[in-house]
């Protein structure tokens, strides 16, 4: 649905040399692209400057060509990104049906049918995610670790983005849940042509779904392959990934 | 008997206000995590206006109106002019601008229409309602409960109901994660002091005809049991703003009854100590999140 384009990205925390230095990275329209590296490598810095958390010192984030420079995050959101913040970003002071229901207002805001189409889009998602529609009611802070990161991603999918960045999305989930979430993620990316961008340490999983990998170290890019060729070389994974 | 429930039902009406000047607290607090000391004085200016307007048309009501939209705009003004641009690192820095506030906006206040007390009428009766021989509340505590009961119920279907609501408490309860989801934070953060201004001057307003009269510190009680009765409902809670609120007010009714005023506002202050030693969090406070 849509191209990311990142161009000479430079990010840094207080006055301390930059954590990004001038990264460049496409994420093609249709595209499932994995972002490895170790934990420091800058993946979660990366997500966040391209949604306008952090603030880039210099360089540019494209949306189909569109510069996003200099916006507000709700507004970066509201051209079509999305992201699905490490540890799980669900509201939990809300419901589960609220918080499906806040992901979907920014979309259906405004136009005639708003209420039916929204409730439509909600409704799409109780199917994908059968645990969620049994959990409506329950209030965020009641949900396991694996109901809320399907709620977090629920939350962005109901928005229909054309790009969906996610970080770390297995963190501390049990393997049977994370493959269930990636298999999630890999047939709605293949049934819309939503784009992803998907951050993970969980190197396996992520190059099983992604189409190519792309290998974060202090900062820069030092890999940018087809998954399987990544997942194929021992020497990178050694080097870069750890194991 | 007889004097147990008058003090009981002219309590309600007094911590109807009450409860509607703790909300007022608890709203700016969730929408900006800021304990606001300028509520009072912020209060009392609505206030004025109603006086004037309603002296200059005659109209209770159109100053009632004007008071509100005079709130609201005050809220709005003090939110973007001001409190937006305090650091937000600490909340030090918040309390001692809104304190600053409280002196600029109640000296101005003294200094262009005087220090004295104004009496204000009420629109109703204030002689208390006979039944069967019992006095009760007067037609104008009648009106209070009414009032404060329709606004809280407004502010009720607002927050539970509407995709408004949603939006603003999503943004109180979590900023960042809002700001994900497409919501305009910083316009709900408005909308919260603006709800809050307004209702606390309509509070206020409630208040003063019960009272000595409007002058520049006529909040400032009102804000010293409401802020009481925020704490002991857990400042976080609306409904825990209401149920103390209420309890607050016919606690203050019955010592004054019963002992005498002086005694009452010892008696707000124990019932916060008391309840801080047993919740520290205050009765309603949010329960902690799951974290397996």
């Amino acid at each position: 649905m849509s191209a990311l384009t990142v161009e000479g990205l430079t990010v840094g925390y207080g006055d301390g040399a930059p954590v990004l230095d001038g990264l460049d990275l496409t994420v093609p329209d249709g595209g499932v692209v994995a972002l490895l590296g170790a934990n420091g490598a800058g993946k979660t810095t990366l997500l966040r400057a391209l949604l306008g958390l952090t603030p880039a010192r210099r360089g540019r984030v494209l949306l189909d060509g569109a510069d996003l420079t200099g916006l507000p995050t709700e507004d970066r959101v509201r051209r079509g990104l999305a992201l699905v913040p490490e540890g799980r970003g669900v509201v939990a002071e809300l419901t589960v049906a609220e918080n499906l229901r806040l992901g979907a207002l920014w979309r259906y805001a405004g136009r005639k049918h708003a209420r039916p189409e929204r409730d439509a889009a909600v409704g799409q998602m109780y199917e994908l995610f059968e645990p969620l529609a049994r959990r409506r009611a329950a209030p965020g802070h009641t949900l396991s670790g694996g109901e809320r990161q399907m709620l977090a991603l629920a939350r962005a999918l109901v928005a229909r983005p054309g790009v969906l960045l996610l970080d770390e999305p297995s963190l501390g989930l049990a393997p049977l849940v994370v493959a269930q979430l990636l298999g999630v993620l890999r047939d709605q990316a293949r049934a819309t042509g939503l784009t992803v961008l998907l951050a993970e340490q969980n190197v396996t999983g992520a190059l099983s779904v992604a189409d190519r990998g792309v290998v974060l170290s202090l900062g820069e890019v030092v890999a940018d392959r087809p998954a399987a060729d990544l997942a194929a070389d021992p020497a990178l994974r050694h080097a870069y990934l750890g194991f | 008997m007889e004097r147990l429930v008058f003090l009981l039902s002219t309590g309600l009406a007094r911590g109807a206000v009450l409860a509607l000047f703790a909300l007022s607290l608890v709203i700016v607090y969730r929408a900006a995590r800021v304990v606001n000391f300028a509520q009072a004085a912020l209060a009392v200016v609505p206030v004025y206006v109603a006086v004037a307007v309603t002296a200059a048309t005659g109209s209770y009501w159109l100053g009632l109106a004007c008071a509100l939209t005079a709130g609201a705009l005050l809220g709005a003004v003090v939110e973007r002019g001001l409190m937006r641009r305090v650091p937000q690192d600490n909340p030090l820095a918040g309390i001692i601008v809104a304190i600053g506030l409280v002196m600029v906006l109640q000296a101005g206040l003294a200094i262009a229409f005087g220090p004295d007390h104004r009496p204000v009428h009420a629109p109703f009766s204030q002689r208390p309602l006979t039944v069967g021989g019992v006095a009760l509340m007067s037609p104008y505590d009648l009106f209070v409960l009414l009032v404060a009961a329709v606004v809280m119920g407004a502010l009720a279907w607002l927050f539970g109901r509407t995709s408004l609501g949603l939006r603003m408490r999503a943004a109180a309860f979590a900023p960042e994660t809002s700001r994900l989801l497409g919501v305009r934070v910083p316009r709900m953060v408005t909308l919260g002091w603006t709800l809050s201004i307004a209702t606390a001057a309509l509070a206020a307003l409630l208040l003063v005809p019960t009272g000595l009269g409007l002058d520049p510190h006529a909040a400032d009680v009102l804000f010293v049991n409401a802020f009481a009765a925020a704490v002991i409902g857990g400042l976080d809670s609306p409904v825990g703003a209401l149920a103390a609120g209420l309890s607050v007010g016919v606690l203050a009714s019955l010592v004054t009854g019963y002992a005498s005023a002086a005694a009452a506002p010892p008696a707000v202050l124990a019932l916060l100590t008391v309840v801080l030693l047993v919740r520290p969090h205050g009765l309603f406070a949010a329960r902690e999140a799951r974290t397996a």
